[in-house]
């Protein structure tokens, strides 16, 4: 059972003269955008707080809680209806969405279910901050993940548009199409910048992750002269704002014959991915029982053996969440390819960014989507991996 | 391990018969220990030197070298090495020296043949205005004057047009070769050309002929160098160029006495020395005046002496804004000025990033360490999310959002809130790089905030409350100030970060809402001023770097979380 189930305040039937009025503003309030969409602002808030009052009093008054069922289908059938009435399937969606929340609000207010997991000392004013605190974080959130959400179905736009068309809105099949993903997958230049990158980023990855998890068990030793300094110059690349890495490597790298080359794109992609398996394995090490190693060699391992057998398991989760911090800023990064790379060598990232500043094209969209589902794949891993070095190392009964 | 250790009486003799303490094989115990130590030492450093021999090489050595090419400057004395010396005694403000305007001839015209001039001109055009066009037309002019005094020999004797005669008079071959001088024009092809140039050569200049005929001596020498060591070919069957011509008749009008001269080549030289008058008279004050009247003007001369020296302080003026001139460095007129705008700019759009990002993490921050567990890391997704997504696709969707005919504005369109030939205009300017970069560094403030406020603990607010404090007080004297430390570590990190950003205000900044890296991109791919994206870069540097020691200082850097 979790906290959230359990109930602190009793709740019950609340005073009408409170709830009507609240409900009625809610409805109001709604009723803006749905004046504003169909003409008039003013005939929206009346209408909205006009319709909200009548249903907040059938249901609290007439119908009750025995009726709340009923009661709430009825609202989510009316408000499909309604909107279907408006605005044809993208109004009957919007419809189903309010009538949907409304039956919900009506009974969460008429019947004081909002204060049933708060304490019961609470002011009102308090219970009202404690509600508005949690609509501006959920604005916060919205805010954080509604461009991510936006792509998506912009990706299967039929019109080589940025925006959602009419026929998209009406959720017309004509208006959906897969060709932007079709011009993913076979148009060579997305083709082989894709490949490009799988070339890259996984080399790159090997490098960091080889080097950065012995450094980190050597940093992880007590007695570790200037570890200080060794740490920083170690972080450094993460720190340095990336134009000055590029045009560093830039000057450097072209009078060693490595720009435009694969070598010098790898090299520089795992120097800026050590710092991520610095911090990761630094981090899972922090809880690493040295002792263990100590019984390992007492028992006749040599340090080999010990380090494969006994301390690679255990650091393992950290390893592998630092390979793919190091993964996805390789397979990420652009304007270090933008400036030591060449036209054979064009990463994703530089033809998305190409295509960005140049020639618009949705397939940038098809791209992003593809990317976001890595990146959901990615971080599930991460945090399973998390979890799990947590309960190696028994910090958490998970 | 090491719970019994000697007295450090025992080792000054004062009780002899105890001795030190012995490890298992003989040695003393301190000395095994110290031993086993330096071991410890040196294995963790054996594990840590490869990557750090790794990150010097591949990071840090980069970086050095951008630093150094931002006062680095040794282009000009490199492209026209006597001109360099010969202005050394030029004051800057007098008459520009006769053997400035000998040496620039030779340099000019040995930098042309290498095709070089016009690289030292584009550098010294940073710096003074016109210069570039300058070196570009008179690299092709330059052999006008040589042309002229060769016809005038041809006519005196036609042994002139050959190399063979040319070759046996300049040529040492049993006389005394002129090793310094050779010397000298070695070391400067080098330079000239940034190649090892090694090779047989197959001629020296003979000491006689250079001490008689300097300037013939040495144009025929950089000639030969060239021709044998760049092009390849035998100095001996070559016609040498114009320049040499011309220093032939400079140095017969300057009064050579040839008469004492019986090598190879001696009757040429009298008879050319006797026909004098046929020749056409070579000044090459008049030379370069006639090839562009510029060459008079004194600010030409005084950009190339200001920026003779191998490294120069003008980069880093260039970058706030300020030039070079004789009486020192001063303010460039206020119509050109544009990098300290820049600066104050990208130093106020990131404040104003780290701002709001700031506002808008605090009140999640605090939501999510104040949830239990379960509904904290279900929320804790939507924060990693956008952390883990491309940054491309982050930018690209802001791009979509905030267009004129994108989905925000649509939005508001359809809600009746904004009317449609009145689109709110968020992109190309400060509005979209405000917007969209909060919104991509916003993860690198929530998770240290978070990191922090979930180690607070929840009695002191209640105590404060229970003492009679009101909520507003509990949390702004007792809360907050707990919660200091995230916010200043966040900060730190969004502000590294947003100072140095690059791809977001170049796709959504337009022109106003760009920082000082695009401007540094822009001299790397398209000015190719290189010297001053070094500059400006080193100056960005250091303002992360101050940044970051004190992040070290306040966080600790390893102390950074990641997810």
């Amino acid at each position: 059972m979790s906290v959230s189930d359990i109930v602190i305040t009793s709740t019950g039937k609340k005073d009408p003269s409170f709830t009507i009025p609240v409900i009625a503003a809610a409805g109001a309030f709604a009723g803006i955008f749905v004046g504003a969409a169909q003409g008039s602002t003013l005939l929206g808030i009346v209408g909205g707080a006009i319709l909200l009052a009548i249903l907040a009093f059938l249901c609290i008054e007439k119908l009750g809680r025995d009726g709340e069922k009923m009661a709430r289908w009825g609202i989510l059938a009316l408000f499909a209806v309604g909107g279907f009435a408006f605005g044809a399937v993208a109004g009957l969606v919007v419809g189903l969405l309010f009538g949907w929340f409304f039956g919900w609000f009506i009974y969460w207010i008429g019947f004081n279910r909002y204060r049933a997991h708060l304490v019961p000392y609470l002011t009102p004013g308090q219970v009202l901050w404690h509600y508005s605190f949690r609509v501006i974080c959920g604005a916060i959130f919205v805010f954080l993940i509604t461009p991510i959400i936006v792509v998506m179905p912009l990706s299967f736009n039929a019109e080589d548009f940025f925006t959602f068309t009419p026929e998209m809105l009406r959720f017309d099949p004509e208006g959906y199409s897969l060709k932007h993903y079709r011009d993913f997958f076979t148009n060579p230049e997305w083709t082989s910048a894709v490949w490009n990158s799988l070339k890259i980023a996984p080399v790159a990855t090997f490098i960091s992750v080889s080097l950065g998890t012995l450094a980190a068990i050597g940093l992880s030793q007590s007695h570790v002269p200037g570890k200080r300094a060794i740490m920083a110059i170690l972080i450094s690349p993460m720190i340095v704002p990336l134009i000055i890495s590029a045009t560093g490597m830039y000057f450097f790298y072209s009078k060693i014959g490595l720009v435009g080359t694969y070598w010098g794109i790898v090299l520089a992609h795992a120097v800026l991915g050590i710092p991520f398996v610095i911090i990761t394995v630094t981090a899972t090490l922090v809880g690493f029982d040295r002792s263990l190693t100590r019984a390992a060699a007492n028992m006749g391992a040599n340090p080999v053996t010990t380090f494969f057998r006994v301390q690679m398991p255990l650091i393992l989760p950290g390893v592998i969440s630092g390979g793919l911090f190091a993964f996805i800023t390789s397979f990420d990064e652009v304007v270090v390819v933008l400036f030591i790379g060449s036209a054979e060598l064009q990463t994703l990232p530089w033809q998305m960014f190409t295509g960005l500043r140049e020639q618009i094209s949705p397939t940038i969209l098809a791209a992003a989507t593809v990317l976001v589902s890595i990146s959901i794949v990615l971080l599930a891993m991460v945090e399973m991996l998390r979890r799990r070095s947590e309960r190696l190392r028994g910090m958490s009964p998970g | 391990m090491t719970h019994s250790t000697t007295e450090p009486a025992n080792f000054t003799g004062a009780a002899p018969k105890a001795g030190p303490m012995l490890a298992a094989d003989g040695r003393p115990l301190k000395k095994s220990l110290a031993r086993a130590l330096r071991r410890q030492k040196l294995r963790a450093l054996m594990l840590v030197a490869p990557l750090l021999i790794f990150v010097l090489v591949t990071f840090i050595a980069p970086i050095a070298d951008m630093l150094f090419r931002s006062v680095e400057n040794q282009i000009v004395s490199e492209t026209l090495p006597e001109t360099v010396m010969a202005l050394q005694e030029w004051n800057g403000e007098s008459d520009i020296p006769d053997a400035a305007y000998d040496a620039i001839y030779f340099d000019l015209f040995t930098a042309a043949e290498a095709k070089q001039h016009t690289r030292l001109g584009t550098r010294l055009n940073y710096e003074q205005t016109g210069i570039s066009s300058l070196f570009r037309t008179s690299g092709r002019q330059l052999d006008d004057i040589g042309d002229d005094v060769h016809d005038a020999l041809e006519d005196i004797n036609p042994a002139w047009d050959e190399p063979a005669p040319w070759y046996q008079m300049m040529n040492a071959g049993d006389r005394p070769v002129d090793t310094a001088l050779l010397d000298t024009k070695m070391f400067d092809m080098r330079a000239l050309t940034g190649e090892v140039l090694e090779g047989d050569l197959g001629f020296a200049p003979a000491r006689e002929v250079s001490d008689l005929l300097p300037r013939t001596a040495a144009a025929y020498t950089s000639w030969a160098i060239y021709t044998a060591l760049v092009d390849g070919d035998i100095v001996a069957e070559e016609d040498p160029w114009e320049s040499v011509f011309a220093a032939l008749a400079s140095d017969l009008q300057s009064g050579a006495d040839v008469s004492g001269y019986s090598g190879p080549g001696a009757d040429m030289l009298a008879e050319a020395a006797a026909n004098l008058d046929a020749l056409p008279a070579v000044d090459f004050r008049n030379v370069m005046v006639g090839i562009d009247e510029d060459w008079g003007a004194l600010e030409n001369w005084q950009t190339i002496k200001l920026y003779s020296p191998d490294y120069t302080p003008g980069y880093f003026l260039n970058s706030v804004d300020m030039q070079n001139g004789i009486d020192g460095a001063q303010m460039r007129p206020e119509n050109e000025r544009i990098y300290i705008t820049l600066f104050i700019r990208t130093l106020y759009l990131s404040l104003v990033i780290t701002g709001s990002c700031i506002l808008l993490s605090y009140p999640v921050a605090f939501l999510l360490s104040n949830l239990p567990a379960r509904s904290a890391n279900l929320l804790m997704i939507l924060v990693l999310l956008p952390f883990w997504t491309s940054l491309l696709v982050r930018t690209s969707a802001w791009k979509v959002m905030l267009q004129q005919q994108g989905v925000i504005n649509d939005v508001l369109v359809w809600l009746g809130l904004v009317a449609d030939d009145s689109r709110l205009v968020m992109i190309n300017n400060q509005t979209g790089t405000i917007i969209a970069m909060t919104h991509i560094l916003l993860p690198f403030m929530i998770l240290p905030m978070y990191s922090v406020m979930s180690t607070i603990p929840p009695y002191y607010v209640r105590a404060a409350k229970s003492l009679g404090a009101t909520n507003w007080t509990a949390f702004w004297r007792v809360y907050f100030p707990q919660s200091i430390p995230g916010i200043g570590a966040g900060s730190i990190l969004v502000f590294i970060l947003a100072i140095g950003y690059y791809i977001t205000p170049e796709i959504v900044g337009g022109t106003k809402g760009v920082f000082i890296s695009n401007r540094i991109a822009y001299h790397i791919s398209s000015s190719l001023n290189w010297g001053l994206a070094a500059a400006l870069g080193t100056i960005l540097l250091a303002v992360v770097l101050i940044l970051y020691w004190a992040y070290d200082r306040i966080v600790g850097i390893d102390n950074v979380k990641l997810g």
